[in-house]
């Protein structure tokens, strides 16, 4: 029996609701315009949250109060009317469409570079039923998979319910509400991101993606992570994806936490590509991140690799703090901008134990009429014996209208360290560009196989379905910049 | 019909006149060798051949196969079969040579109509291309011409000359800076693939190289013109009497 059109529109309207909550209650669909002290208690009793976390969020939020924006880093964005944001809206119902043939052949075009294999295609565009049950069940065996080895991989809203005394203790101790301006925001308003525990000598069987993570796919605007990995543990962690994504909320101020036991590991890998704005930069996206890795256990080790392609304005340094002996931070680090993108971001390494090593790449890259700084800070404690540091950061220029600046900082307090510095800046010069083309390459290939091998050292420390989409991603950002 | 056919070709660069009228036609099977003293626009008009930006041709035409190629961009005409072996191959530092072979050898074959080669075969065509070219296995992973000493730049021009099989070669002072055994090397490579569709041009200072590879024709290239055109022995001439005589008589 063929289903009629009828039924397909009521399988369609269960779907949604089934998966987007319940549908009524259409007048606490979204709080009011603004922040108060009366936002911040809405959105901890949307969240259903114990008073612990809404006392917690209420001193963010005063402490933000008294704190003033900063305005040190080398990029210029109009001013963010804080008011006149939207501080909780309850999940959005995408538009479902029937078929990719109704979405607009710009994206598709771009999914089509990015090699995104038709399903996922539909599923990023809002197409097809079936979305919400494969979403929901591929995500449920996921889970229990996870949930045998007792790892916990959950929704942080979900976390504070039913693991409060884990959240509760490691919450804020990375970065505490008064660190900076945007993390006292975040602290007080944030309304989704992950929450990962592993116990103790669990290397967890698979790389988590916020893909996985069953949540309302909102806007990721405040997003708060919290990733504890117990002694002898590893977990490697995925976040972003590299198709690209719109959002009405301008501003992301997300906070991510990671602490790491003894001889535990972390693997952050980000691919970000939010809307970067028109060619003007109008209207794009403003990425401004505090993220951070505590390597408290002796022979811990965080590392972060990012590729950042998008949004307007990235503001960003993830960094470690380096407590335990012999503990490693890395940080390897691609930032494409082009047309009127700015980023100014890099990374700040603590070193406090003893014979502790960080290695820092950052690899920038600017076309068009961009701004690209790198930012870095290296601070040697007193009695941070035998520590060692590598920096290596490479801008390449793409044109003669673009910009690359480096701003180190290195603070040693003990001659037993070595802190190495190196940086170069380079264009992709007209000699390398001819011998590809003398090859059959086109400007575009030529262009991308040269700005990837500028940037491999980077790209293998991505896991490798990123690393593949990374590339083309690159490639597809610096489009239009040469010749 | 020649394969590759010159018209009057004449170029500025910055306003000042390097090619004044070349015209030359090669036919499909033939070696010609281009010889002439240094400034004399050996390079622009090798650049000129390619399409490289900024040597646009003032008047004149080139044409391959009888069509005209000089709106065509640098990579369109490579695609088409030209291939320039360059006199000083660049470095591409983290572009690995398998890739960038395969993504070459692929454009081509793309464009001609022949279906891409999957990454295993096409590493065995390029093992069994190097190790004639005496380029070692490992010397393909490493970065394009990075660290390559003089010698292994031009061998790996030759690869990428087999591995492309083009139509029409030039040869940009591909003997520059190598010992004999090299020269050797180069000249077997090159000699190898010579056959009656393609066409080879030669541009050299030096009869000796012309000893390994031994032209059809050889042209004497002086001030932006073709002076002086004849056989192999006319390179002996200049050997033996050097470029001030011919030019002079000219």
């Amino acid at each position: 029996m063929v289903a009629t059109q009828e039924t397909i529109e009521k399988v369609k309207e269960v779907s949604s609701s089934y998966k987007y909550g319940f549908v009524t209650d259409v007048e606490s669909d979204r709080a009011p315009l603004g922040l108060s002290e009366d936002i911040v208690k809405f959105i901890s009793k949307k969240k259903n949250e114990p008073k612990w976390m809404l006392d917690w969020r209420l001193k963010a939020y005063k402490k933000w109060l008294s704190m003033d924006e900063p305005d040190w880093a080398m990029v210029n964005f109009p001013k963010i009317d804080f008011q006149s944001i939207y501080y909780y809206s309850a999940p959005k119902k995408k538009p479902v469409l029937n078929s990719l043939d109704e979405v607009d052949p710009e994206l598709l075009k771009t999914y089509e570079k990015l090699g995104i294999p038709i399903k996922e295609q539909e599923m990023l565009a809002g197409v097809a039923v079936d979305y919400v049950f494969d979403s929901v069940s591929v995500a449920t065996t996921f889970r229990d998979k996870l949930a045998k080895e007792g790892i916990i991989f959950c929704p942080i809203s979900e976390a504070i319910q039913d693991h409060p005394e884990l959240v509760k203790k490691y919450i804020g101790s990375v970065i505490p509400i008064s660190d900076n301006y945007y993390a006292a925001l975040n602290s007080a308003v944030f309304t989704d991101g992950s929450f990962v525990y592993v116990p103790k000598g669990i290397k967890c069987p698979m790389e988590l993606s916020t893909y996985f993570r069953i949540n309302e796919q909102n806007s990721g605007q405040f997003e708060r992570t919290l990733i504890i990995v117990e002694d002898k543990s590893y977990v490697s962690y995925l976040e972003g994806c590299t198709a690209p994504q719109r959002d009405e909320n301008q501003l992301h101020a997300a906070v991510v936490e990671l602490v790491a036991m003894e001889d535990a590991q972390i693997k952050y890998s980000t691919v970000q590509n939010w809307y970067p704005g028109d060619e003007n930069g109008k209207g794009g996206i403003f990425n401004f991140v505090t993220k951070r890795g505590h390597c408290i256990g002796d022979r811990s080790k965080i590392s972060w690799t990012q590729v950042e392609t998008g949004s307007a304005v990235t503001w960003k340094y993830p960094s470690c703090v380096l407590r335990g002996n012999n503990s490693v931070g890395e940080f390897y680090s691609v930032a494409v901008t082009n047309n009127a993108q700015q980023a100014d971001t890099g990374t700040k390494m603590i070193h406090i134990g003893k014979n502790t090593k960080s290695t820092i790449i950052s690899k920038g890259i600017s076309a068009g009429k961009a701004q690209n700084t790198y930012r870095g800070q290296v601070q040697i404690q007193k009695n941070a014996h035998g520590a060692r540091n590598f920096t290596q950061c490479d801008s390449l220029l793409i044109g003669d209208k673009c910009g690359a600046h480096t701003i180190p900082y290195i603070n040693q307090h003990t001659p037993t360290a070595r802190v190495e510095h190196e940086a170069t800046t380079s264009k992709i010069s007209e000699d390398q560009l001819f011998y590809c083309l003398q090859r059959g390459l086109d400007t575009e290939q030529a262009t991308s196989l040269i700005v990837n091998g500028f940037c491999k050292e980077v790209m293998k420390e991505l896991p490798m379905e990123f690393a593949v989409e990374a590339q083309k991603l690159i490639g597809i950002s610096l489009e239009g910049s040469v010749g | 019909m020649s394969l590759l056919e010159i018209k009057n070709a004449r170029l500025k660069i910055e306003n000042k006149e390097i090619l004044k009228g070349i015209s030359l036609s090669v036919n499909a099977g033939e070696v010609h060798a281009i010889m002439g003293p240094n400034g004399s626009g050996k390079s622009t008009m090798s650049y000129m051949l390619a399409g490289r930006d900024g040597y646009e041709l003032d008047t004149g035409d080139v044409l391959l196969d009888g069509k005209s190629i000089i709106d065509m961009t640098a990579d369109e005409r490579a695609r088409q079969g030209m291939f320039l072996a360059f006199q000083y191959p660049v470095e591409l530092p983290g572009v690995g040579g398998i890739s960038f072979l395969r993504e070459a050898v692929n454009s081509r074959r793309r464009h001609i109509g022949e279906k891409e080669l999957d990454h295993l075969t096409f590493v065995k065509e390029a093992r069994k291309a190097a190790s004639s070219m005496f380029v070692k296995d490992e010397m393909l992973k490493r970065s394009v011409n990075v660290g390559f000493s003089g010698g292994e730049k031009k061998r790996f021009e030759i690869l990428q000359m087999a591995m492309l099989k083009p139509s029409v070669s030039i040869l940009d002072e591909t003997d520059s800076g190598l010992d004999v055994d090299a020269l050797k090397i180069v000249s077997e490579g090159v000699n190898s693939q010579r056959n009656e569709n393609n066409a080879i041009i030669v541009i050299t200072h030096y009869q000796r190289l012309l000893d390994y590879i031994v032209p059809d024709y050889v042209h004497i290239l002086s001030d932006g013109m073709i002076i002086k055109s004849g056989g192999p022995s006319l390179a002996l001439e200049i050997e033996k009497n050097g470029y001030a005589g011919i030019i002079n008589a000219a």
